[in-house]
């Protein structure tokens, strides 16, 4: 990427200024700024509560001592509690919303509340070592009352992520790479996974032996040892879709984003809980893509070839994410070879393909990430796609200008049963 | 899979087996690892390559791609978690991790990985219980193959 500094402050357009004002979420650590309402503006006498505010712009690490900002991540903030509290709590900003993971996981260095620790029969602590596919997060298990919008999780497990309690990191688990467990590395002060699956890692965590993938652990509250090994983590112990928490709106969510054109400096939009729950939350026409509920995955078609199972949407991956350029001729760019940068902006389409056999047409931008990013005010940008040989990742660019639900797995909603994604 | 490429011999094993060799290394060293992640081997001979497939007890199926010179020269997975990436890698790995920072630094933002140096070139992406990675020395493909056709 590259500094242009000056041309910064001229391309402050008076809409996206007043997107930074009318926004919040995004930038600065934990305040104590509310977290709910607001935002949306799905039409008249629809109630509130179920609508949460999030902004796509450069994050909590625009600013020194970072300097590393964000494009093309959708924030939020969260309220959590002391269990059982209604004053013991704090709002933090600078959350990722995720689709292509499940649970909320918070930066220790972003909490000030002392949480209860989950513990297992013997009193150890559970730790949990979660692989995201760029880096590893690691940290205790501990529990909280969430409130979003006018929505409660209680007694929600979550993932304190780089608790200094906890610093040894076990062998098995740096296995998987780098740690992201600080603010210059998460790029976020947390993770609101409200994807498809309701706990995140399912019924393989809860038996013993090498179909275990180890993801969670049982040390003393002195810490683990290099050598400590994986445990059991039974379902309802697991860190949890904080969604599926809800007493009401608890079968999915709805990101609302505006459509981009080029490079702005953020946008806003909404965080809509519940499919069909309220009247805010129809399905209305958009069409329902079910998805392999093991893999989570679809079909994309792409110039008459067909990756069968190889499709997602994923708001936490910061660009689209396909093919190669010997498949579809867009080079990349030359410094940051992981986007691409064709010199005019291509339009495409592909065609996604559910397991129900629905299919829709997406048509879709591929810009030049170099000019796309040459300013690094801005934090959404729109045609930022990138190479990846084999699939499709539907990053942020593709909820611009679309109403994507993400229905969770085993949940009823007037489209059907989820998993299933609709737009 | 071409069926130019594979067209020998075809080997099922259906017993436990150890995780395999690692990138760059020997398969004769595969008896000697001892990992905990058991699973059964399914063996393709052809004329360029050998694929040595691992379903893992996880449920990831790995395939590992030896040269006729014997060497490892590249691994692929898909499944529902995250291989043991240190026993996959090998002498490749910490190369790996260090990439793997610099990169996210470099993207801006979180996605799937791909690492694209002169010596090592790693795939990883999906998302909670899908993920596919592929890793391969360039300079190790035997002549004739293409990183595309590993799958």
């Amino acid at each position: 990427m590259k500094r242009a500094h000056l041309h910064g402050i001229l391309s402050l357009s008076l809409a996206a200024a007043l997107a930074l004002a009318v926004g919040c979420g995004g930038g600065g650590g934990s305040s104590s700024n509310s977290g709910g309402g607001g935002g949306g503006g799905t039409g008249s006498g629809t109630p509130t509560s179920n609508v949460q505010a999030i902004t796509v712009n450069t994050g909590p690490t625009a600013g020194p001592p970072y300097n590393e900002p964000y494009v093309d991540g959708a924030f939020t903030s969260v309220t959590v509690c002391v269990p059982g509290s209604t004053t013991n709590c704090q709002t933090i900003s600078g959350i990722l919303v995720d689709t292509g993971s499940s649970g909320l996981r918070i930066l220790s260095s972003a909490l000030t509340l002392s949480l209860p620790q989950q513990t297992s029969s013997n009193g150890d602590s559970i730790i949990e070592c979660l692989p995201f596919v760029d880096s590893f997060t690691w940290g205790p298990v501990q529990t909280v009352d969430m409130t979003i919008a006018g929505e409660q999780a209680k007694s929600l497990p979550i993932q304190v992520i780089g608790s200094s309690n906890f610093s040894t990191i076990p062998r098995s688990c740096t296995n998987n790479g780098s740690s992201a467990d600080d603010l210059a590395t998460l790029g976020a002060n947390g993770i609101l996974g409200v994807g498809n699956f309701a706990q995140d890692c399912g019924t393989a965590c809860t038996v013993s032996g090498a179909s275990n993938p180890g993801w969670y652990y049982a040390c003393p509250s002195s810490g683990c040892e290099t050598t400590t090994e994986s445990t059991t983590e039974s379902i309802s112990d697991q860190v949890q879709n904080p969604v599926t928490f809800f007493a009401t709106d608890n079968n999915g969510v709805i990101i609302e984003l505006p459509a981009v054109s080029g490079a702005e400096v953020s946008v806003s939009g909404s965080l809509i809980f519940g499919i069909g729950t309220q009247s805010n939350n129809a399905l209305g026409s958009a069409t329902v893509y079910t998805i392999d509920p093991s893999t989570g995955n679809f079909t994309t078609k792409f110039n008459g070839v067909t990756y069968s199972d190889v499709g997602f949407l994923d708001s936490g991956s910061n660009a689209l994410y396909f093919l190669d350029s010997n498949t579809t001729g867009l080079p990349t760019c030359q410094d940051a070879t992981s986007w691409y940068c064709p010199s005019s902006t291509q339009n495409l389409s592909a065609t996604n393909q559910g397991a129900n056999g629905a299919t829709g047409t997406v048509n879709f931008s591929v810009g030049n990430a170099d000019t796309l990013t040459a300013n690094l005010d801005d934090g959404v940008a729109n045609g930022l796609a990138g190479p990846f040989p084999g699939l499709f990742d539907w990053g942020l660019p593709f909820f611009f200008g679309r109403n994507v639900y993400t229905a969770i797995e085993g949940r009823d909603t007037p489209g059907g049963q989820g998993p299933y994604w609709a737009y | 899979m071409k069926s130019r490429i594979i067209h020998g011999i075809l080997v099922i094993l259906a017993l436990p087996f150890p995780l395999s060799a690692s990138l760059g290394g020997d398969f004769t060293s595969v008896q000697a690892d001892q990992v905990k992640m058991q699973g059964t081997l399914q063996t393709t001979s052809g004329d360029l390559y050998t694929v040595h497939e691992i379903q893992a007890a996880t449920g990831v199926a790995i395939k590992e791609y030896v040269s006729p010179a014997g060497k490892v020269f590249a691994v692929t997975w898909q499944g529902p978690f995250q291989p043991d990436l240190r026993q996959l890698l090998g002498t490749y790995f910490d190369q790996y991790a260090q990439a793997a920072q610099a990169q996210r630094a470099h993207r801006r933002g979180h996605g799937p990985l791909l690492i694209q140096q002169p010596g090592l070139v790693v795939q990883i992406a999906g998302h909670m219980r899908s993920y596919m990675g592929k890793v391969y020395v360039p300079q190790m493909l035997p002549a004739g193959v293409r990183a595309e056709d590993l799958r």
